[in-house]
């Protein structure tokens, strides 16, 4: 467990300017209690500076997790975001996409988007802009990259994909061994 | 009033009654054939002038009947052979008085009447009318409901001297007694033929019958002798006896090995304990957990019902769990699941954490978390703040618990994989700690069914060894000091009490700094203080059982204890030999080698005595001949042929 490098929050704060923009300060400064990103055999976790303190007298080999794992840096330098992360990044989301029940079991079992599934959008959303995809009820699903802005998805056919799928929670069932 | 009706019952009054000579027994049937109970009692209270009156009139009415009934006269004179005649006078004078007032009582209550009669017939007449009064009474039996039999005459013949009455009424008593109980084996030979006291079957009769119906029935049979043994056991069969036929059949019928079938029949009575067994075969209900981190239970069972699953609320002492009963889509895999409004969770694994009741702001350890339902809830019920360790010390395992914690939005966690038993040194002083200790599992036998075979005595030996170990690093790592916490919570799901109340009593003795307290769970049963040739601490009654056919949920045991100090007490010297054997800590995998170590170890040894013992003088001359051959052919190109059992022959 250490402080990411210079490089590495670079590349993990690139990526998840692509969800929450500059809502990141948020994530720094927040009102109540001071948080940090901390990195963990390749994967990002935030947690509170307390339980950063605690944890370190447990080992490298036995810890297992701490906080909220954002994502991991691959082999090759880059970061992808875990559905993990999806509560902390549903909460400052600056574009959501709500998708209709009938479009919820499609892609909770990792498809994208197609339009005729699409409930409501945030306005002027752009082209490859990382959205928030949330159920009609409110309840976050996953996240992905839009494949046209709002203005385009208009002309479309009702199956052309509208948002890539990038994770959505049924990856804790699909991916239980591998995510973490 | 023949004479040959209800055969089945004459007879079993005549084995009653075997005083009758045989040629007695139409008399026999006929006053026997209504014999109730209550009458002899009844006698003895009446006043003495009604009793006297009533016999009187009954000869009036009956005097008709008395030719018909001649046959009978001499069957019951023998009867009367010692009756005094000492109250003729004064029976006379009630005749004429009491005959219209006691019409109706006669009709009221026949059979009291009847049987009065019958006693005061006896007493009042002398030797010549004995004969016919009893005989009116013969008669009388049909109409009047009838009465007592000859043997209250007897008691009232034989009893000269009239004013003994406390000899009579006791005599009465017995024989009412007696009766009672002729009557009561009537009724029950004639209801239930299978009455007769059960048989238990030989060995080999127990053996050949594989047939599950024979050995269901057979089971039921010898519950019912357990539970009335007194009554019902045969001959000198010993209750052990009954218990070992029992225990077999049980093993068969449920498929359970024979060391767990008893460890766990003595925790219940008879009858409990089948229950016990047939509840293991149903599965529980499938119950979940609101989270309330991320929902409220009422818009999630709304949710849930939008999608046709029909649930309701667990139960009035929990807030956040929901009962399934029936549901068309997975309950495990609902988008509300995947967003972690509930965890799928058994409504007995809610209770450890209800009794460690922790609080916000507090640092909490899990000790064997995975898949992470407690640890979810504890930090649910801490609101996301202090902190939660929650340790497992299978890795495999802390995936599922990391998943979870995750999914149900638990920030405030850091996992890890230690040996429990490491605790106190990795870090220590928590707030609280729950320690649901891995074991035998016999609560969640209708989970998993394994485990009805798969357990030995050495299996139960090294979990509770690795318990007693564990709860003493748990109760180390607790800071006494703590101004909210303090306490420990130790459960099981398994329902036997080596695993439970032993371990418990254990770490009371090892750690005199902590007590037991109340669980705060105001149902489930009393731990045990005593089991068997166990008598363990009386505070052990604080500590709490749950069973399956009780409480509807998995076999389940909690015990929470509150720690008063953080002197961890020295070792006495006679202790030591004991504590070392206890603490000597290996992690996990390395206790399980070294045990195969030893285990290797001591089957070479034990082989090695073996050929010690069973050395053949013989076989090794023939052995050293033939590499002493080889050797020559290797070495100097000498064939020697092999000379077969000369070798014998020397020797």
């Amino acid at each position: 467990m250490r402080p990411l490098t210079e490089v590495e929050t670079k590349t993990f704060f690139e990526k998840l300017a692509k969800y929450i923009g500059r809502n990141i300060a948020h994530l720094i400064d927040r009102g109540d209690d001071t948080y940090c990103f901390r990195l963990h055999k390749d994967r990002v976790y935030y947690l509170s500076e307390d339980l950063m303190k605690r944890a370190t007298s447990i080992g490298r080999e036995q810890l297992i997790s701490l906080g909220i794992c954002f994502g991991k840096f691959t082999k090759t330098g880059k970061f992808r975001l875990h559905v993990t992360c999806l509560d902390y990044i549903a909460q400052y989301a600056k574009h959501k996409i709500w998708i209709k029940p009938n479009g919820e079991m499609p892609f909770l079992y990792g498809n994208h988007i197609v339009k005729a599934h699409i409930g409501r959008v945030t306005e002027d959303t752009p082209e490859h802009q990382g959205v928030i995809v949330y159920s009609m009820a409110d309840i976050p699903l996953g996240f992905g990259v839009t494949a046209r802005s709002t203005t385009d998805t208009r002309k479309l056919e009702p199956t052309a994909i509208v948002v890539f799928h990038q994770a959505d929670i049924g990856e804790y069932l699909r991916q239980e061994d591998t995510l973490f | 009033m023949a004479p040959g009706k209800k055969a089945g019952k004459a007879n079993a009054a005549a084995q009653a009654t075997n005083k009758r000579k045989a040629e007695q027994k139409p008399a026999a049937v006929n006053k026997k054939a209504k014999t109730t109970t209550t009458t002899a009692a009844t006698n003895g209270k009446k006043g003495a002038a009604s009793n006297k009156a009533k016999p009187a009139k009954k000869r009036s009415v009956q005097a008709a009947a008395q030719d018909d009934d001649e046959d009978d006269e001499d069957d019951e004179s023998w009867a009367y052979g010692a009756v005094s005649d000492d109250d003729d006078d004064e029976d006379d004078a009630h005749v004429g008085d009491l005959d219209d007032e006691f019409v109706s009582a006669e009709e009221g209550s026949d059979i009291e009447v009847g049987q009065l009669d019958d006693d005061f017939l006896g007493d009042e007449f002398g030797d010549e009318e004995g004969g016919q009064g009893a005989d009116l009474l013969g008669s009388d039996d049909e109409e009047e409901g009838e009465g007592e039999g000859e043997d209250e005459e007897d008691i009232w013949a034989s009893s000269d001297d009239e004013d003994d009455m406390e000899t009579k009424s006791r005599k009465l008593d017995a024989q009412a007694k007696r009766e009672a109980e002729e009557a009561e084996a009537e009724l029950t030979t004639n209801i239930q033929m299978e009455d007769d006291k059960y048989v238990l079957p030989t060995e080999a009769e127990a053996l050949d019958s594989t047939d599950l119906q024979v050995v269901q029935t057979r089971i039921q049979e010898i519950v019912r002798v357990l539970n009335n043994f007194r009554e019902m056991r045969e001959g000198n069969r010993s209750r052990q006896d009954y218990i070992d036929q029992l225990l077999k059949d049980l093993c068969l019928y449920y498929g359970y090995n024979e060391y767990l079938m008893e460890k766990l029949f003595y925790i219940f009575t008879v009858s409990e304990a089948i229950e016990f067994f047939e509840a293991n075969e149903v599965p529980r209900p499938v119950t979940i957990r609101t989270n309330t981190l991320k929902t409220r239970r009422r818009e999630l069972a709304q949710a849930l019902i939008n999608r046709g699953v029909n649930l309701d609320p667990i139960g009035k002492w929990s807030k956040v769990g929901l009962q399934v009963f029936d549901s068309p889509v997975p309950v495990g895999a609902t988008p509300e699941y995947l967003a972690g409004h509930y965890m799928l969770q058994a409504a007995s694994s809610f209770l450890p954490v209800m009794a460690l009741a922790p609080q916000e702001n507090e640092r909490v350890l899990d000790m064997a978390s995975a898949p992470g339902g407690k640890s979810t809830y504890i930090a649910a019920l801490m609101k996301n703040t202090g902190m939660v360790f929650a340790n497992d010390a299978n890795k495999e395992r802390t995936k599922a618990l990391v998943a979870n914690i995750h999914r149900l939005g638990v920030k405030n966690a850091v996992v890890c994989n230690y040996d429990g038993r490491e605790f106190p040194n990795v870090i220590g002083g928590f707030d609280r700690i729950l320690l649901d200790a891995p074991c035998s599992g016999t609560g969640v036998i209708s989970k998993d069914a394994s485990v009805k075979t798969n357990k030995s005595e050495q299996d139960f030996q090294m979990l509770s060894h690795l318990q007693k170990q564990l709860i003493l690093s748990a109760i180390d790592s607790v800071d006494a000091g703590s101004k909210t916490g303090g306490y420990i919570v130790y459960s099981t799901c398994s329902v036997t009490v080596d695993e439970n109340e032993d371990v418990v009593n254990y770490a009371l003795r090892k750690r005199p700094n902590v007590k037991l307290v109340s669980t705060g769970l105001d149902f489930g049963k009393e731990g045990f203080t005593r089991y068997r040739e166990k008598v363990f601490h009386p505070s052990l009654s604080l500590t709490r059982r749950y069973y399956p056919h009780m409480h509807n949920m998995d076999g389940f045991y909690v015990a929470k204890f509150k720690k008063l100090s953080n002197k961890i007490p020295a070792k006495k010297a006679d202790e030591k030999e004991d504590e070392a054997d206890a603490e000597e800590f290996v992690p996990i995998g390395e206790d399980e080698k070294r045990n195969k170590k030893k285990q290797n170890k001591d089957d070479k040894a034990k082989v090695e005595t073996q050929e010690a013992i069973s050395f053949n003088d013989e076989e090794d001359e023939q052995l050293i001949r033939v590499s002493q051959a080889k050797l020559l052919q290797q070495t100097k190109g000498i064939k020697l042929r092999p000379k077969k059992n000369k070798g014998d022959g020397e020797k």
